[in-house]
């Protein structure tokens, strides 16, 4: 290397600076590596190899709440009210004005009768929780890399390195986050990430008395989600905020948000 | 030869001081598998799927209680997972002595799903629970594992509302479904003991749509022998969406 003087122009020496960092890099590099190695060798699970996405047949769904539920029990959620991974939501469309749309305690101890002063056009449940976007608000507004992505298409909190700071739950259109009470930490559906890595359906799936929840591989021509897709028109929830999101709703009303 | 300006040095200094600092700071801070695979730490993906689970699985229950799994997916209950009931049993199939799951007692548990609740989908059968032999236990008259109904459903849609929620729209709405399918009489009690038939053949189809039919004129024709070859109708037109769809 050249050695530095009056003479050196400034751009030499930012190259000659940048030329210096690769061995700093490599030596922190191999030092992290490490663990990551051991967690490859437990589990003979690949990641990249799937791509998970969840169907909800709306005209399936007898609001039982039996899913929100599992899911608490599942994933120790804090048992008040407001604090859900899921939860079902029951839409009354009376014949004129607005749908009304209520979940008391998530559905869970089921729903009291509606009012009795409007005329109701329609009426059903709908079950919600998060959905997976492939293309995430939630994750690029974490300034901290806590929530993210994984390979195989489930968007994930890293607990021990979320801050609580809270982004996340107000980036989300569509409210699937909250702040676990206890771990101050933002929490979400992970579509049971610890059973579906073992082969096991979600809880919430695994409880559906009428099979409402259809849980699978996108990218698999066996998995019962493709028959999902290929036999119902589905749509996705706030198509145009363009988060593209793999919870895939059959029989959706258009009044459904 | 140049010599360094005095002013430099102490500047160098700091920067050096400085560049280190970043980096031991970044060693310090940044998780060691962060940036592995992506904008993350890639070991909270380990950390996340090795949580402990609590529901089992029905296939777990199978293994130990096949008398009482077997009878309950001939029934109507055929798709309700043990588990939805008798809550989370991890624990039990781990330690059987231990831990007893739940078992729902009394009249609280069963309007959950059957209680009558209009924004049920139509079909699904619900009773009044202020009404239905009130103050008695639901499983004084019904056994949960196969609650065979009192009265069998009359109309498929009363299980198959989906496809019943299509067909209505479709130009099939007409044709009961009965033509079509052989339903033996005690699918009507034990669903899955006596399956529903499907058509095997194209002569179903051809019963109204061969061009020799004798069915009302409206009715399509198709020359059954030339259309479609080898294929099956209904590998291309669903009988329940009769339009063929692209
Ligand atoms: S539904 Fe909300 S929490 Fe889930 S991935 Fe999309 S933005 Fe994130
Ligand atoms: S368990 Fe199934 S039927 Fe019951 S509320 Fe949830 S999605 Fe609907």
């Amino acid at each position: 290397m050249k050695k530095l003087g009056t003479d050196m122009p400034r751009r030499e020496f930012l190259e000659n600076c940048s030329r210096a960092l690769p061995p700093w890099l490599l030596v922190f590099s191999v030092v992290g590596s490490a663990e990551s190695l051991v967690a490859d060798e437990e589990g003979q699970y690949d990641a990249s190899k799937h791509n998970y996405a969840m169907g909800v047949d709306i005209h399936r769904c007898i609001g039982c709440g039996r899913c929100a539920d599992a899911c608490k029990k599942e994933n120790k959620v804090p048992l008040e009210p407001t604090f859900f991974r899921t939860w079902v939501e029951r839409y009354i469309i009376p014949t004129s004005g607005e749908a009304r749309v209520d979940s008391p305690n998530g559905g869970i101890d089921g729903f009291p009768e509606p009012q009795e002063d409007i005329d109701v056009l329609r009426t059903f449940f709908v079950p919600k929780l998060c959905n997976h976007c492939a293309n995430p608000p939630c994750v690029q507004v974490c300034p901290v890399g806590a929530t993210f992505e994984s390979r195989d298409g489930v968007v994930l909190v890293d607990d021990s390195y979320c801050v609580g700071c809270r982004y996340c739950i107000q980036a989300c259109p569509y409210g699937a986050r909250y702040l676990h009470p206890e771990k101050k930490v933002a929490d979400k559906c992970t579509f049971c990430y610890h059973r579906i890595t073992k082969g096991l359906a979600p809880a919430c799936v695994e409880v559906c008395p009428t099979q409402a929840r259809i849980f699978g591989e996108s990218g698999q021509q066996s998995s019962p989600l493709r028959h999902f897709l290929r036999f119902n028109d589905v749509s996705v929830l706030k198509p145009w905020l363009n988060t593209s999101p793999k919870v895939y709703y059959a029989n959706a009303d258009g009044e459904v948000r | 030869m140049n010599r360094l300006p005095r002013q430099l040095t102490p500047l160098l200094v700091i920067f050096v001081v400085a560049i280190g600092s970043l980096f031991v700071a970044r060693h310090l801070l940044v998780p060691r598998t962060f940036g592995e695979y992506g904008h993350y730490r890639a070991a909270a993906v380990g950390e996340i799927a090795g949580q402990e689970f609590t529901y089992a699985g029905s296939l777990a229950c199978a293994d130990c209680h096949s008398d009482v799994y077997d009878l309950k997916q001939n029934s109507f209950h055929a798709g309700v997972a043990c588990e939805v009931c008798h809550g989370p049993a991890k624990r039990h199939v781990d330690a059987p002595d231990e831990f007893v799951p739940e078992k729902p007692k009394g009249r609280g548990f069963c309007p959950l799903c059957h209680g009558y609740n209009p924004s049920r989908p139509s079909g699904f059968p619900q009773i009044l629970p202020d009404v239905h032999n009130a103050g008695k236990a639901c499983m004084t008259c019904h056994e949960p594992h196969n609650p065979t109904l009192p009265h069998p459903p009359e109309e498929c849609s009363a299980c198959h509302r989906e496809i019943a929620s299509k067909k209505m729209v479709s130009r099939h709405t007409n044709v009961a479904c009965t033509v079509c399918h052989t339903v033996p009489p005690e699918h009507y009690q034990n669903p899955r003991l006596a399956l529903a038939k499907k058509p095997l053949s194209k002569a179903v189809c051809g019963q109204c749509h061969a061009s020799d039919a004798s069915s009302s004129r409206e009715i399509p024709r198709v020359d059954m022998t030339a259309h479609g070859g080898r294929y099956q109708c209904w590998d291309c037109h669903y009988p329940h969406y009769p339009e063929a769809i692209q």
